[in-house]
């Protein structure tokens, strides 16, 4: 596997030929074979929907299957050319996740008797192959991700503009009480999405140059060494824009998700485990405040804690829908009632926010710990593409990226399950969601270009 | 870095392993007490996805599941209109269910431990489990009688058989179609419900077992001469003072006798005397002698303080504590604070009948699977002893004179001995008696106990009569069940 690319200048066209059917098929073959075993269960979950919910098969499953599978492959080829050392297992397992949404979203059709370009899965699976397409974009355009840390302040901006752009009057919306989209004519989007991925390439390429001033130590105090007070800007800015999101765009999810992501690097960064110390006493202070001021806050937090109250679940904006989520979850006990044989419909967003306690009481216990494992596995890639960066800025670029994806999942589980609070996030690659899946699939672009580089590296190809 | 990173690796292990952990105690731990939420409409959507079982009067179906073509796969459906909703309740799709539809809701919704491998194997063979049918002891020629007799007065009657403790008719009124609130057109049935709240009348409320409870009046006469004779205290002879108006100790109002005088021509009046004329004064004095604690011992023998099941829950009937010498001497003919449902009055009367042997009243003759197979059939069984034989025996006599020269005359029939007893019970001044009868038939070996309660005077103001009213009632159902 060490035969230098750089040599090709040296070698017969047929030699080159053959080096590039040769050296990188391995990875990419076993990757082939993964995507066709995703595609093969994400088939038979479509059918068994259909044979479930409504006893016969219907056309419209094949035009999802194949229509996922043909743009999936796309993917795949397009990495054997341009990212030919990139991790084999992330595209299987995000195939996976995203052909079970589609399955589940086609399964809450049929129960809400939607069809055509009615469909919520058929949305879901045009969204899916724009998503696949800016990602193929992303990794055919960056070849080398170095060139984005140039760009940080850049992306500083893009992120703030992006996270901002809702409560701009006339384009942004609020759906649900939470504004967070913006409606351009045809298509609604929420930017934030986007926003943090860029807030990601931000916060890493800053970290990379400003970590060595932010590991200084400070006064000692309490036992421990406090961060120098003028060490205190960066992280108290990202706290005012978390609260920000959090007071004007009354999104705690949305909030919670960048000041954790923003924590973590930091403390990658700097190595010091204050940092989380000082940031969650202000997000907590942050979130304290505001749940006695805001009315949302506070409502979320009773429907949270009192869930099964009469008053609770009656009220508006309470508890009703986290506790007919949990009548999903129990409905399905540990096997599930099976595809198209419970009643996810019930729950209100059912196809969205609670696409997991749709899966929950469809497939069961025992399908909720498989989706779990597939974001852990996915996770674990990540990590891992961070431990053997190339580079520090791809390091914290990957385990940023990574635990975003992390973090949102929990996010939303946590939230569907009452481990915390309800956020308004939706569950990465399996929630109907435009805005969600391009974002998810960039980050997939992203990780994909960084673990190529890794490889491509470690084995001498990047020596010339 | 690098321990950074690891320390992340585990965060994240953390963070994931609260979410195997959470998912793990809903949809294991918790799953039971989420399925019986009232508000979990899934429970309601998978019982109709299965075909529930019928309910059974003689060979006829009174509640049945019939396919449709809508998303709850079957409809149920009710013979009879009102007539037999006191017992079957009602099966909705938005306002729960109630009756024996609840009561009974995992056998007829295939649920039961009963039908476990009848679950296993529609889970294997991907078909729907059907639920098992409940064939009741309610008789329909009966049911109709006792409905008949009572026609427009709101009220109840049971007939059950004492020997055995089967419901033979259940009746309550005013009722409802329970037709009108299974429909599956949420609106209409929620339209249904609401006017039957609203209505005056309440007629969701089950009258017979689980309504609000009513004064007793003379009928819990039974209850304290049961006690005064089984304690061993007095005996039927026992004597009592006979003043014509009594005042209450410690208390400036006073009772009488509910024809205004004595209770017959003598200073002094025996038990048996007392009962058969149904007076208040010397019951008063009969109480004061027994005492709350001997009363309050008999009446929960009886069943008082205990919610029975028939399978339907009965509210409690109450015997207050803690009563002055004034409140026990009220209690003692039915006043005061005590309450009872009109099956109360049935087991405490079945006792009496059946030689002092309480059986436990039931409506479920038995469970029957989908191929009408039995899985379960019901034994008579005994709810409790509360008296001894020779106090049943002495008390049957004097609910026999009760008819036969008493104050329950309107009971009798002819060539039958009748025992019986009769209430007239006084809801506050003013306010219209709440009528009652208690009895059996025939005497010496009894084939059934009839309770009547009607509301409201039967519409008679303040001079309708437990013997005016209840009696003919009571009379024309026993007629019913005899010439079977």
């Amino acid at each position: 596997m060490s035969a230098p690319l750089s040599n090709l200048e040296n070698t017969t066209i047929t030699e080159q030929l053959l080096l590039r059917l040769k050296i990188p098929t391995k990875l990419r073959n076993l990757e082939a074979v993964l995507i066709l075993f995703a595609m093969v269960i994400t088939s038979f979950a479509l059918a068994l929907v259909d044979l479930g919910a409504t006893g016969k098969l219907n056309v419209a499953i094949i035009g999802l299957s194949l229509g996922l599978g043909v743009i999936v492959l796309a993917l795949h080829l397009a990495l054997r050319f341009v990212a030919r050392d990139a991790d084999p297992l992330i595209l299987p397992i995000v195939t996976l996740l995203n052909g079970l949404g589609i399955a589940m979203i086609h399964r809450l059709d049929i129960a809400n008797g939607l069809t055509g370009w009615q469909s919520q899965a058929t949305r879901q699976m045009v969204w899916t192959a724009i998503a696949i397409v800016v990602a193929i974009a992303v990794i055919v355009i960056v070849r080398n991700h170095r060139v984005l840390q140039r760009y940080r302040y850049l992306w500083m901006a893009a992120g703030i503009f992006l996270l901002l752009l809702p409560l701009v009057p006339f384009i942004g919306v609020t759906i649900n009480g939470a504004r967070l989209w913006v409606n351009l004519g045809i298509v609604s989007f929420q930017p934030g999405e986007i926003g943090k991925i860029a807030l990601a390439l931000f916060f890493a390429g800053y970290l990379v140059t400003a970590r060595d001033s932010l590991s200084m130590v400070g006064k000692k105090f309490l036992g421990v060494r406090w961060p120098q007070l003028k060490d205190l800007g960066p992280i108290f800015v990202v706290w005012m824009v978390a609260m920000m999101v959090l007071i004007f765009q009354r999104d705690m999810g949305t909030s919670l998700l960048y000041f954790g992501l923003f924590l973590v690097l930091m403390y990658v960064a700097t190595g010091r485990a204050i940092w989380f110390v000082v940031g969650g006493g202000l997000f907590g202070a942050g979130a304290f405040v505001a749940s006695r001021f805001l009315t949302y806050v506070e409502g979320r937090f009773t429907a949270w804690l009192d869930s099964f109250n009469p008053a609770v679940y009656e009220a508006i904006g309470g508890s009703y829908q986290l506790v007919q989520g949990l009548f999903g979850f129990a409905s399905g006990g540990v096997i599930g009632t099976g595809f198209g044989a419970g009643h996810p419909g019930i729950v209100p967003l059912a196809e969205s926010d609670y696409i997991v306690a749709s899966l929950g009481e469809e497939l069961g216990l025992v399908g909720i710990f498989a989706i779990l494992s597939l974001y852990l596995l996915f996770i674990s890639r990540g990590m891992r593409i961070g431990i053997n960066g190339a580079d520090d800025f791809g390091r914290l670029l990957a385990v940023g990226l990574t635990f975003v994806i992390a973090l949102q999942v929990f996010i939303v589980i946590g939230g569907v399950t009452r481990v915390i609070p309800v956020t308004g996030l939706t569950t990465p690659f399996l929630a109907a969601g435009g805005s969600s899946l391009v974002a998810n699939w960039i980050i997939v672009a992203l990780l994909l270009r960084l673990s190529d580089t890794v490889r491509h590296q470690r084995d001498g190809g990047d020596a010339a | 870095m690098m321990k950074e990173l690891r320390r992340v690796s585990l965060g994240i292990l953390v963070l994931f392993g609260t979410l195997f952990a959470s998912t793990t105690v809903i949809q294991v731990f918790q799953v039971d007490n989420l399925r019986v939420d009232p508000r979990n409409v899934r429970t309601l959507y998978d019982s109709y996805s299965a075909e529930r079982g019928s309910i059974i009067v003689g060979t006829t179906s009174i509640a049945e599941s019939l396919p449709s073509d809508d998303v709850y796969t079957y409809q149920r459906s009710y013979l009879g209109g009102g007539l037999y909703a006191p017992v079957t309740g009602f099966y909705s799709i938005n306002h729960g269910l109630s009756g024996l539809e609840s009561a009974m809701n995992d056998q007829l919704s295939g649920q039961s431990n009963a039908q476990f491998f009848d679950q296993v194997l529609a889970l294997v063979t991907g078909t729907n489990p059907r639920g098992a049918s409940i064939k009741l002891t309610v008789n329909a020629a009966i049911q109709q009688a006792a409905r008949d007799a009572l026609g427009d007065l709101t009220g109840a009657a049971i007939a059950l058989d004492p020997k055995t403790g089967r419901i033979l008719a259940l009746v309550s009124t005013p009722s409802y179609d329970p037709n009108d609130l299974a429909s599956h057109d949420a609106d209409a049935t929620a339209a249904t419900y609401q006017s039957l709240l609203d209505s005056s009348n309440s007629p969701l409320d089950n009258r017979a077992i689980a309504s609000t409870l009513y004064h007793p009046g003379s009928v819990f006469k039974l209850v304290v001469a049961a006690a005064a004779l089984d304690s061993g205290a007095m005996t039927v002879n026992t004597i009592v003072p006979n003043p014509a108006k009594l005042l209450l100790p410690q208390s400036a109002s006073s009772i009488s006798n509910s024809g205004g005088g004595k209770c017959g021509k003598g200073d002094t009046v025996t038990l048996a005397e007392a009962l058969q004329r149904s007076c208040n004064i010397p019951f008063a004095e009969i109480g004061l002698q027994l005492g709350e604690s001997t009363i309050r011992d008999y009446a929960e023998k009886f069943g008082f303080g205990a919610t029975v099941e028939i399978p339907m829950a009965a509210t409690p009937s109450v015997y207050p504590s803690g009563m002055d010498d004034a409140q026990l001497m009220l209690s003692s003919f039915g006043q005061f604070d005590v309450r009872v449902s009109p099956l109360q009055i049935a087991m405490v009367t079945s006792a009496i009948a059946n030689g002092g042997k309480l059986m436990k009243p039931t409506v479920i003759d038995s469970v029957l699977a989908p191929d009408l197979s039995p899985l379960t059939t019901f034994e008579a069984s005994e709810y409790s002893v509360p008296i001894s034989a020779e106090t049943a025996q002495a008390m049957v006599q004097m609910m026999v004179n009760n008819v036969k020269s008493g104050v329950a005359s309107n009971a009798a029939i002819r060539g039958v001995a009748v025992a019986g007893k009769t209430g007239t019970a006084e809801n506050g001044d003013g306010q219209p008696y709440t009528l009652w009868f208690t009895g059996f038939a025939p005497a010496e070996d009894p084939r059934v106990v009839v309770v009547v309660v009607v509301e409201n005077g039967g519409g008679l103001g303040l001079r309708g009569t437990g013997n005016g009213v209840a009696a003919p009632i009571a009379r024309t159902i026993m007629k019913a069940v005899l010439s079977q």
